[in-house]
């Protein structure tokens, strides 16, 4: 501890990142002709699943709110912007410009992430004062009311769900969201402003006591992370092409749960690979067929139980060291029987 | 002259208990008052009281004029109004140099918005909120643990810290609340040192709770002394050691006649 430390960390560039994960985005777009339809479908299924689990992370992992109710927002997003498309398109006003397509396709992802971040507001202001499992229940409860009340509206397909919703969603829309969300959200959680998330995270009222709304920051995660889990719907939406309520039940909200405490609470690279590593699993254990989600949920538990702070929540800086000193140790003792 | 902070008639009522009844208390501008008792007295809910925790049942606190009743607590601190925890309060997760940035969103230049955008602004403002939070961690000897998570410092750090989080928001009134708790003799003269240093370096008025009477008698100007929720005295520390009624709190009506006779 004596020991001077470095007086400020090498500056990360997120806006490097950013740049660097949209040239990779266009780049495999280019190519994915090329690629293996199988492959560019798992690599969207984990893009979506990455944007709903770093979103959630934001609300779960650095403020601390658990809430069981992201796939609700994620289907408000779904049958926004694929309710959009859909009536529109029937009539195939755009034609096949791409252009327009393309601006049409991002205007119904972003109403759909606005209905879902206003429905994260209604949800927030009356339950955001109740703490752990309320909040959970509370928002367990919202997730089951989306799901009915999407069942019961006959326009949009009821129970059968919407069908023909057209096929918008490609690797590249799914990975430009990806960077975006993580983008958005590291930089605002990085900044002084979300220091306060975390602060209320670690303690309401100390962080009452230096002058932050605690129930405001909770509100602006909630709403942030609802924003982009109906963002991530729009592409589930139009990269399944029919979705039904069902699809988004509270089975849906555990997965993401999951994938965040999997990932380690606020670890944002954590749960990126959690994301990842959850949407690859089912997809591996394919071939044992039967056994597969048995298999599945067998692995949750083990790693569970093994990691239970999460799979990647390693002290990097701590292992680092530690390599560095049986080095330079290895290294001396050379030198010494020399 | 209006006082900075003026409590009138006070209580606080929980149930059928009264955990503070109808007490008055004023604090000057720059000024650094005591405020003592036996345990169960009613300090801690007198700091309640001011930085908003309880709403008092009857009468009222102001602040720099300014009637604060249905203030939240975080409205108080961005009045000036910054306090310490009996039990330290950090934020565990985050390091010593982000426990300190946080208290500094109350003088950020930017909006969240600007962290998205991250432009010039945007980065001079962090710029220069990070070099006021290591000038604060470097007059307090914080500086080499400023990576640290606030969680893993020694526990006199941790209450270095919670006073030097205070003082990154700029407070015109700081409550400490048993700053010496814990402390060795040793510890606690470095703790009056350090008292002092912060009145004179940041000209704010601090009221004090704390039991150890080394602490309280060697940097008071004045002292309150509260009994059962009740103010029984005020006065200079010296006058406070010879008050009947206090000597009668704390060690009982036998004693204060036994000290009285010698």
């Amino acid at each position: 501890m004596d020991s001077p430390q470095p007086k400020s960390k090498k500056r990360p560039r997120p806006q490097l990142t950013l740049g660097a994960t949209l040239a990779l985005g266009l780049l495999i777009s280019a190519f994915s002709g090329a690629l293996d339809p199988y492959f560019l479908d798992v690599l969207t299924s984990m893009g979506i699943a990455v944007i709903l689990a770093v979103s959630l992370n934001l609300v779960t992992g650095f403020t601390g709110q658990f809430s069981l109710g992201h796939a609700g927002f994620m289907s408000v997003g779904a049958y926004i912007s694929a309710g959009i498309t859909t009536a529109l398109f029937a009539g195939n006003p755009l034609g096949n410009s791409a252009f327009a397509q393309s601006g049409f396709f991002l205007g119904s992802l972003l109403l759909g992430g606005l209905g879902a971040a206003f429905a994260g507001l209604c949800v927030g202001i009356p339950s955001l004062r109740l703490k752990g499992d309320y909040l959970a229940l509370v928002t367990l409860g919202f997730g089951e009311i989306i799901r009915v009340v999407f069942q019961n509206i006959e326009p949009i397909g009821g129970a059968l769900g919407l069908n023909g919703i057209p096929p918008y969603t490609s690797v590249f829309w799914v990975i430009t969201w990806a960077a975006l969300t993580v983008f958005v959200i590291h930089s605002l959680v990085h900044s002084t402003y979300g220091r306060g998330f975390v602060a209320t995270h670690d303690d309401e009222i100390a962080a009452e006591a230096i002058g932050l709304d605690t129930t405001r920051y909770k509100i602006v995660a909630f709403v942030v992370g609802a924003f982009f889990a109906g963002v991530a719907g729009g592409l589930y939406a139009h990269f399944r092409l029919s979705i039904v309520p069902t699809g988004f039940d509270f089975t849906k909200s555990i997965e993401i749960v999951l994938m965040v405490i999997l990932g380690g609470m606020g670890n944002t690279i954590g749960v990126i690979l959690a994301a990842v590593l959850l949407t690859l699993l089912p997809e591996v254990l394919r071939p044992i067929a039967a056994y597969r989600m048995v298999l599945y949920s067998l692995l949750l538990i083990v790693l569970m139980v093994s990691r239970p702070r999460g799979l990647f929540n390693l002290n990097w800086a701590a292992l680092l060291l530690h390599l560095k000193k049986r080095t330079t140790e290895t290294l001396t003792k050379r030198g010494a029987a020399k | 002259m209006t006082p900075l902070l003026e409590i009138a008639n006070a209580t606080i009522r929980f149930g059928g208990l009264s955990a503070v009844s109808a007490i008055d208390l004023a604090i000057g501008s720059g000024e650094l008052v005591g405020l003592i008792g036996p345990n169960g007295a009613g300090k801690t809910t007198a700091f309640n009281l001011i930085t908003g925790v309880y709403p008092p049942s009857e009468g009222r606190v102001c602040f720099g004029g300014r009637d604060l009743t249905g203030l939240p607590p975080y409205a108080r601190a961005r009045l000036g109004i910054a306090r310490t925890f009996q039990n330290i309060r950090l934020f565990g997760s985050l390091s010593v140099f982000d426990n300190v940035r946080a208290a500094c969103n109350l003088h950020r230049a930017t909006s969240p918005l600007h962290a998205l955008w991250r432009g010039k602004a945007f980065r001079d403002d962090e710029a220069a909120i990070a070099t006021q939070v290591d000038a604060l961690l470097e007059i307090f000897n914080l500086g080499r643990y400023r990576d640290t998570p606030a969680a893993a410092l020694p526990y006199g750090e941790q209450r270095r810290l919670e006073i030097v989080r205070c003082l990154a928001t700029r407070p015109k009134l700081l409550l400490l609340d048993e700053p010496a708790a814990g402390m060795n003799p040793a510890e606690k003269t470095e703790l009056v040192a350090l008292i002092q240093q912060i009145q004179r370096q940041f000209h704010l008025s601090i009221l004090l709770v704390e039991h150890s009477m080394r602490v309280v008698m060697g940097v008071c100007q004045r002292i309150a002394v509260l009994d059962h929720g009740v103010k029984i005295a005020e006065g200079s520390p010296a006058e406070i050691q010879h008050n009947p009624a206090v000597i009668e709190a704390y060690l009982g009506e036998d004693h204060s006649e036994n000290l009285a006779h010698h």
